[in-house]
């Protein structure tokens, strides 16, 4: 009945949901290409799809090569930021008073403009990975807390009180109950921060590196090929698309009861 | 002497007053029930009795005042409280767990339980595989399995179908006569606590009082073709009749 397999039902359903936005996707491809094409614009203001596609194959090496770093920086950055997010959002969950003294901090720290704080701390910390690692930090660590607290927040009363009937600890009650019940929301926090964290990074190698997606479209800006920050754009929404798809993989994995429950739910419409 | 009494309980949230005076006393291998109307306080009365919350007055267990709350309660709580993330396996696990009993050893004690509480076969799926009255059932192993003094249920059948509801109330029934567990129930559906108790306290709306105490003397099992039937309804229309007659408070809320 739960069975893990990806069977030809579920396959066919993905694919229904996913059309509206293949179609709506190429249409504008479509009108693009046209636009460019016929318009008498200069591919050097808006370059047709298919001079980005083109460019980007003959220049897949120089792409790969300057993609690698921004993954890393993403990576790294939002390990970091997830680690630091749980220990805190334990913390918080122990010591309600902490919560009162951080979270104004932290909001604060959401209304900070990257395009000021970016260049700041290039300043600071050089043109090395330690920047790009705590911009992605910044951009991804309060979501991500929010995300914990709130769920450990939504453990149902009754089980709470159930655990300490039977004599539960509070830490026996964080393990057993009030963990568990974070992950829907631990997920949806993921799902929205992987992609602030790709942006994090580019923004972060804009602001100053060596290598990097976001010094690669800030070079190709420069020398005035559009066609290739174009490209590295791809390259970027591909490589946002991947980590989002990893995120839903691995929240199928890690909560394998809600598709049990989640037929009716599901039909529905994509969960959020 | 009494497993479980309580004298003169009393507990207010704030200014609201929602126990004013309870005292009762529940017997070795008794089932008692509370009855009381919606909001009265019942479901705060256990939050007394498993240390959720303090109040006034006295509590005693076995003649000891009651103090190290939780072990002398398997509680069940107003909703199931089964983890959507636990097979129903695990979930009936979860109190031995919580004793310190390896996950092994609580399987094999749980396992040979499922037959008798008809969840056979449904070790494996999770909660929300499984229909309301399958739910209660495991709800229910998940507290009996616990081993201690006492059950307190809250309402364990008030989200069931009528239908459902009656056939589990039969089913329980049965597993006390086997099992004689010293139970004390929360229920405002007046014929569940007929049938199901030996005695009944019936509780005024909010703030709580006992306002009567109820023995029920029918024979068990308790079959409802036998002759007994006639007094069971007599019984039933008496009690309802203490519940309408109480005096009616204003703004009684329903949930
Ligand atoms: N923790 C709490 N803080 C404040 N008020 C509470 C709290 N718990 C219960 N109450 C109030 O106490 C009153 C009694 O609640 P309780 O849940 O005990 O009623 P009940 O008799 O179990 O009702 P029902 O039959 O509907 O379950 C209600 O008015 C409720 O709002
Ligand atoms: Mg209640």
């Amino acid at each position: 009945m739960a069975s893990s397999s990806f069977n030809p039902r579920q396959l066919a359903g993905f694919l229904a949901q996913a059309a509206p936005a293949v179609i709506s996707i190429g249409l504008v491809l479509v009108a693009w290409e046209l636009y460019a094409n016929h318009s008498g614009i200069k591919p050097t203001v808006l370059p047709a799809p298919s001079r980005v596609f083109e460019q980007a194959m003959l220049n897949r090496d120089a792409l790969l090569d300057n993609a690698i770093p921004t993954i890393r920086a993403t990576l790294i950055g939002f390990a970091c930021s997830l680690s630091a997010a749980f220990a805190l959002s334990m913390l918080v969950d122990f010591f309600q008073p902490l919560r009162r003294a951080l979270f104004p901090v932290f909001i604060v720290s959401q209304t900070l403009p990257l395009v000021a704080i970016a260049p700041l701390v290039v300043l600071w910390f050089g043109f090395g990975l330690t920047p790009k690692i705590m911009l992605v930090a910044l951009v991804t660590f309060f979501p991500m807390l929010v995300a914990l607290v709130q769920g450990y927040e939504a453990t149902e009363v009754e089980i709470g009180q159930m655990l300490r009937a039977m004599g539960a600890g509070r830490w026996r009650v964080f393990i057993l109950a009030r963990l568990p019940s974070a992950l829907p929301y631990f997920f949806a926090g993921l799902r929205i921060s992987i992609t602030y964290a790709v942006v994090g990074a580019i923004f972060a190698e804009y602001a100053g590196a060596a290598k990097g997606l976001g010094i690669y479209m800030l070079n190709a800006k420069n020398n005035f090929r559009p066609d290739l920050v174009l490209a590295a754009v791809g390259v970027s929404a591909a490589l946002t698309l991947v980590l989002f798809g990893l995120t839903v993989v691995l929240q199928r994995l890690a909560m394998p009861w809600e598709r049990a429950a989640g037929r009716r739910a599901a039909r529905k419409g994509p969960q959020a | 002497m009494s497993r479980l009494e309580l004298r003169h309980m009393r507990k207010a949230f704030g200014g609201l007053e929602v126990l004013a005076d309870i005292s009762l006393r529940v017997d070795a291998g008794e089932f008692v029930s509370i009855l009381g109307p919606s909001g009265a306080g019942k479901s705060t009365l256990f939050q007394l009795l498993t240390g959720a919350e303090h109040g006034e007055g006295e509590m005693f267990f076995d003649g000891a005042p009651l103090d190290d709350h939780g072990r002398h309660f398997a509680f069940m709580p107003q909703r199931d409280a089964l983890m959507p993330w636990r097979r129903i396996l695990d979930n009936t696990t979860l109190g031995l767990e919580v004793q310190g009993l390896g996950r092994k050893a609580a399987r094999t004690r749980v396992a040979p339980l499922f037959a008798e509480f008809g969840l056979a076969g449904f070790e494996r799926h999770f909660p929300a595989q499984l229909s309301g009255g399958m739910r209660q059932r495991a709800a229910l192993l998940r507290t009996v399995v616990q081993e201690r003094d006492m059950l307190l249920l809250d309402e364990p059948f008030g989200a069931l179908d009528a239908l459902t509801r009656a056939a589990m109330q039969r089913w329980l029934e049965q597993m006390w006569r086997h099992h004689r567990w010293t139970a004390l129930l929360i229920t405002h559906d007046v014929r569940e606590a007929v049938f199901l108790s030996d005695r009944i306290y019936v509780l005024s709306a909010r703030p709580a009082r006992v306002v009567r105490e109820i023995q029920v003397p029918l024979p068990r099992p308790r079959d409802p073709t036998s002759a007994a039937t006639r007094q069971a309804g007599v019984l039933e229309a008496e009690i309802l009749d203490i519940l309408l007659n109480l005096q009616p408070t204003k703004g009684h809320d329903h949930d």
